[in-house]
């Protein structure tokens, strides 16, 4: 196959997995809420579980995107120096969202900052937003794929605390912004946590740690140790789905840290909603693909 | 109306200030009969610049929402996907929205505040959330779009009205004697967080 072939393939493909993951969620976000909601025993709570089992079951059947909101596009990379189309691939995940709007369809969320307006195909200036990390001495490529919904994305905060607020100070910021933003993201969420030392980098890597898998934790003792106290707490606080009351609020908190200067802090959290639209897939050198977030996906 | 059936409990419109005397905050409900989505620029509208709305919705619901619509032929339209938005950004105008075109049950994602509250308690009307991120099973309870008025507004903001069947499952979060759900509720969540908060520092003093 030559190049232009090649890039024809990989951007089709990419464009057709995106267009999957808005219809149907991976393969543990649908067993962690299966698991809650045969925990709930309130109504309420019932009722809407209910609700979100037969509207995927829905969104399938009619093959239309399960959530309105299809939010912006992320890609995280993993990308080898030896991967063939890796000075195509910022450039062929664009043209691939473009595809998948009009064919899924997405709804259009992607509006220039400054000149305000919208640009109808859900790519613009840095979006879809594109991270990249280089594998050496590797010709494969590995992508995580990310629906960021606008109703998830408004809890995330990032601040720099001082050392002697501790990790207690930690836990606050995480714990206020899921009784003042959290409650309204369309729990229950995966709540993802970045400790290192500013807020970009505290940032980054809160957004990562919602791409690890639910039930992943920390290689770190005491950061998997935190991991389980914030979420038993947030569990406590009685949020439940929706922010109307019930028994469980997160799927999961995953944290994600490094080295951080000694007279910082930085601390960030993000959240995703229910409707947790990540996918994750890796290619080969010759554009063979494995999925492993939505079992039995063929492209 | 207020009709029962399967044990789900049917708002059907025109919907009376009696049918909500026994609608409680946390209840569960359906909806019959006509939906308008109605959102920002279209309170605003009705509000700011005091136009009269083009589509009747007194006795009747609206729907905090941008939907995806599919145009059909003989001007026509299929719902394709609809979900609620933040009802907060409606809560500056709900109060006169309200009195002036006698809607009685708003629809949307997230609590309200004293406006709507107010709003509720004066002109018998009631707030309810339908469980966001359901886009679909919105859309499958709608029958049909009658109407599309203010198109000038663009897909998201055109007032849509639709006749739905058994909309929901919608949760009153605002009743008719103003209570509020979610302001009730946050007091508890809060209650609980600054107890959780302290419970867990105690066990996270890494920095020795
Ligand atoms: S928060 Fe998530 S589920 Fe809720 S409306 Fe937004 S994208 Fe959809």
């Amino acid at each position: 196959m030559n190049k232009e072939a090649q890039v024809q393939k990989m951007t089709d493909m990419m464009a057709k997995f995106v267009g999957y993951t808005g219809k149907k969620l991976p393969d543990d976000v649908i067993a962690k809420l299966e698991e809650l909601r045969a925990k709930e025993t309130d109504a309420l709570p019932k009722v809407i579980y209910d609700t979100m089992f037969r509207n995927q079951e829905l969104a399938v059947k009619l093959d239309r995107p399960s959530c309105q909101d299809t939010g912006v596009l992320q890609f995280w990379l993993k990308c080898g120096t030896g991967f063939p189309l890796i000075n195509e691939l910022e450039g062929l995940l664009k043209e691939a969202v473009i595809k998948a709007t009009k064919e899924t369809p997405l709804r259009h969320n992607s509006v220039e900052t400054f000149d305000e307006y919208n640009t109808g195909k859900n790519v613009g200036k840095g979006t879809p937003t594109v991270w990249w990390d280089i594998v050496p001495n590797w010709d494969g490529c590995e992508i995580y794929t990310y629906m960021a919904g606008g109703g998830c994305t408004l809890p995330g905060n990032a601040t720099v605390l001082m050392p002697g607020e501790g990790y207690e100070g930690v836990t606050k910021f995480v714990l206020d912004r899921m009784t003042s933003y959290g409650l309204n993201a369309c729990p229950p969420l995966l709540v993802g946590v970045g400790v290192a030392t500013s807020v970009e980098t505290a940032a980054l890597l809160s957004k990562k740690a919602l791409m690890r898998p639910i039930g992943s934790h920390s290689e770190n003792e005491r950061a998997a140790k935190m991991e389980k106290l914030l979420e038993d707490g947030i569990n406590a606080i009685g949020i439940g789905p929706q922010g109307m009351g019930g028994k469980y609020t997160v799927m999961g908190v995953n944290i994600e840290n490094t080295a951080r200067h000694p007279s910082a802090i930085g601390v960030a959290v993000n959240v995703g909603c229910w409707s947790h639209r990540r996918g994750h897939i890796v290619f080969d050198k010759d554009l063979n693909y494995t999925i492993t977030s939505h079992s039995g996906c063929v492209l | 109306m207020v009709e029962y059936r399967d044990g789900k409990k049917i708002l059907v419109t025109p919907i009376s200030a009696e049918d909500l005397k026994d609608v409680h905050i946390g209840d569960i409900l359906y909806l019959s009969g006509s939906l308008t989505t109605c959102r920002d620029v279209a309170h605003r509208r009705v509000v700011e610049e005091g136009r009269e709305i083009p589509v009747d919705v007194r006795n009747n619901a609206i729907l905090h929402a941008g939907p995806i619509i599919r145009p059909l032929e003989n001007d026509k339209f299929e719902m394709v996907s609809v979900g609620p938005t933040t009802s907060m950004r409606m809560e500056k105008f709900e109060y006169e929205f309200v009195k002036t075109t006698g809607v009685r049950v708003i629809v949307g994602k997230g609590g309200m505040k004293e406006n709507t509250a107010n709003a509720c308690k004066d002109f018998g009307c009631i707030h309810c959330v339908i469980p966001a991120g359901n886009a679909v099973v919105a859309a499958v309870c709608v029958e049909e779009i009658e109407r599309a008025e203010w198109r000038d507004l663009g897909m998201p903001e055109t007032l849509w009205n639709c006749r739905v069947k058994e909309f929901g499952p919608l949760i009153v979060s605002i009743d008719a004697e103003g209570r509020n759900y979610f302001e009730e509720k946050k007091i508890e969540y809060n209650k609980r967080k600054d107890e959780q908060v302290e419970l867990i520092s105690k066990q996270v003093g890494f920095i020795k």
